[in-house]
């Protein structure tokens, strides 16, 4: 008869023996920022089909000490979660050579960044060019 | 090749993710920036800039409905696929339950952004 | 040994299948010299403390793969890591996470092997040639497209970094994608579509989220991570344009 007994370790708590896993963890719960910031635009949308009082309403919202901290609070995380999609990114796509020569991590991660920031100020001139 | 092999169904998934998070990197911070802090405070930027005719008629320009529903419907998405994931790998494995929430709210979310950006008209 | 050696704790988490319910920790003191590595350390312990303690190795020199193991909770290979880097404190050796524990530092590696197997880690020839054909012939830039993971030593240290393994036993893994994919692009195979069922299959490469933890232990910088991600791409690919294409892709 084998006398093999093959030990399974338990996957509890995994998440927490690593600094690197537990990074991962607060990346990917960046997450429910994203989809709390979605909820507050996904009710935004809803009053605005409701009406203009109803929009007036939910823009009221906006302004309270108590909508300012959320915001605040998603911002920063959602900071965090456009920082990390972009630090991965080097892993998640294909090479690209340029000149016979694989194109770094670091110009990847940049340039992605590089891109958001693109992003960024291009909607600031649209609020400022629609909106003022 | 090992018999019996089923093909997954994630690509659907896990596109809606990457579209999704894409999105967010991108237009995210500056999105909450403009529409939760910025506007409502008047601080830099116009307040009256969300006034209700302005993105009255936002939401009636093509263009305009597009990015609305791009970004609730596919943050929506993104954020459903990670939280159902982290879920399973806190060790929370809520099965069926779990996926209907995340990804049926994703769902629920978008067919809601569809009637309402369809019933604000053209 | 000469006199004046350095001590240093090693905590090694032992399991024998025949006496003991689970593993436990057991501490030895060992003295050292500044070249020793962390085998050598077990290695001493097994010499003078414990000829039971039961590890694997082969090469000593960071290329046969058999060495890895958990040092202070981090896989790595365990010929090419120092005593003298964690002196003065103690260093915990553990079975590679993620693994079953055979007995002490060894792991069961079965499961491994069949999905090695089942990538069909061989080129298969897009056109079969005849010997008075001629060889195969690639270029330089063809060469390079797959260069990089053929480093691999399957030393699987990429699993025990990877909680998605641990999670899900069944998922192929970064290794062995890896592979796979260094044969899907290798200019004289033509077997991609073959193992794309296994790609885009529940096991396949969909368990991946991206932690990438892998990549960072791969003690060849074969980039794991990115061969599995790769394969998502191809995968979802495939998915969708599967009916369009005149094979109708895998099944
Ligand atoms: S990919 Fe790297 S870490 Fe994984 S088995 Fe191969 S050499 Fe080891
Ligand atoms: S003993 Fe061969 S890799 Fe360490």
């Amino acid at each position: 008869m084998s006398k093999r007994r093959p030990y399974v370790r338990p996957m509890e708590g995994w998440w927490k023996k690593n600094p690197y896993f537990v990074e991962y963890m607060i990346h990917e719960s960046t997450a429910l920022f994203v989809a709390g910031y979605a909820f507050v635009l996904l009710v935004g949308l809803v009053r605005l089909g409701q009406g203009e009082a109803a929009w007036n309403g939910w823009l009221e919202a906006l302004s309270s000490p108590f909508s300012l901290i959320i915001h605040l609070l998603f911002l920063v995380a959602i900071l965090y979660h456009t920082y990390t999609w972009f630090k991965i990114m080097p892993i998640t796509m294909p090479p690209i050579i340029v000149g016979g020569k694989k194109v770094g991590p670091g110009v990847i991660t940049g340039s992605g960044l590089l891109a958001a920031l693109g992003a960024s100020l291009v909607m600031f001139a649209l609020v400022f060019w629609l909106g003022g | 090749m090992k018999p019996g092999l089923k093909r997954s169904n994630a690509p659907i998934f896990w596109s809606l993710f990457g579209a999704g998070g894409m999105l967010s990197a991108l237009f995210g911070p500056a999105l909450v920036f403009i529409t939760g802090i910025a506007v409502p405070f008047g601080f830099i930027l116009p307040a009256d800039a969300m006034s209700y005719p302005k993105m009255l008629a936002f939401a009636q320009n093509f263009i305009g409905k597009g990015f609305i529903l791009a970004v609730i419907a596919l943050f929506l998405w993104f954020a459903a696929h990670r939280i159902f994931h982290s879920l399973h790998e806190v060790g929370i494995h809520a099965g069926v339950g779990a996926k209907l929430i995340c990804y049926g709210s994703a769902f629920v979310a978008t067919v809601i952004s569809v009637v309402v950006l369809l019933g604000l008209g053209f | 040994m000469t006199e004046n050696l350095k001590i240093i704790e090693i905590e090694v988490l032992r399991y024998n299948p025949e006496s003991d319910r689970e593993p436990h920790l057991e501490v030895y003191k060992v003295p050292f010299s500044d070249d020793m590595s962390v085998l050598q350390g077990a290695q001493y312990i097994k010499d003078n403390f414990d000829g039971s303690l039961t590890f694997r190795w082969s090469c000593r020199m960071a290329i046969c793969g058999s060495c890895g193991m958990m040092i202070n909770g981090i896989p790595k290979l365990s010929c090419e890591t120092f005593l003298r880097d964690y002196y003065p404190n103690r260093i915990r050796l553990e079975a590679m996470h993620h693994f079953p524990i055979e007995k002490d530092l060894v792991v069961d590696l079965s499961g491994f092997i069949e999905k090695l197997e089942s990538i069909q880690p061989y080129i298969i020839p897009k056109e079969p040639r005849s010997l008075e054909q001629g060889e195969y012939l690639q270029s330089p830039k063809q060469f390079s497209d797959y260069i990089q993971f053929t480093s691999c030593i399957n030393c699987t240290l990429c699993y025990a970094a990877c909680p998605q393994f641990g999670l899900n036993p069944d998922f192929i893994g970064p290794g062995a994608i890896a592979l796979l994919h260094r044969y899907n692009m290798d200019s004289r195979d033509g077997a991609a579509a073959e193992r794309m069922e296994l790609v885009a299959s529940e096991e396949g490469v969909f368990h991946c989220s991206a932690v990438g933890y892998c990549s960072e232990v791969c003690p060849k910088h074969v980039d794991p991570a990115n061969a599995v991600n790769i394969n998502k791409t191809n995968a979802a690919r495939d998915y969708f344009l599967r009916f369009l294409s005149p094979k109708g892709g895998s099944k």
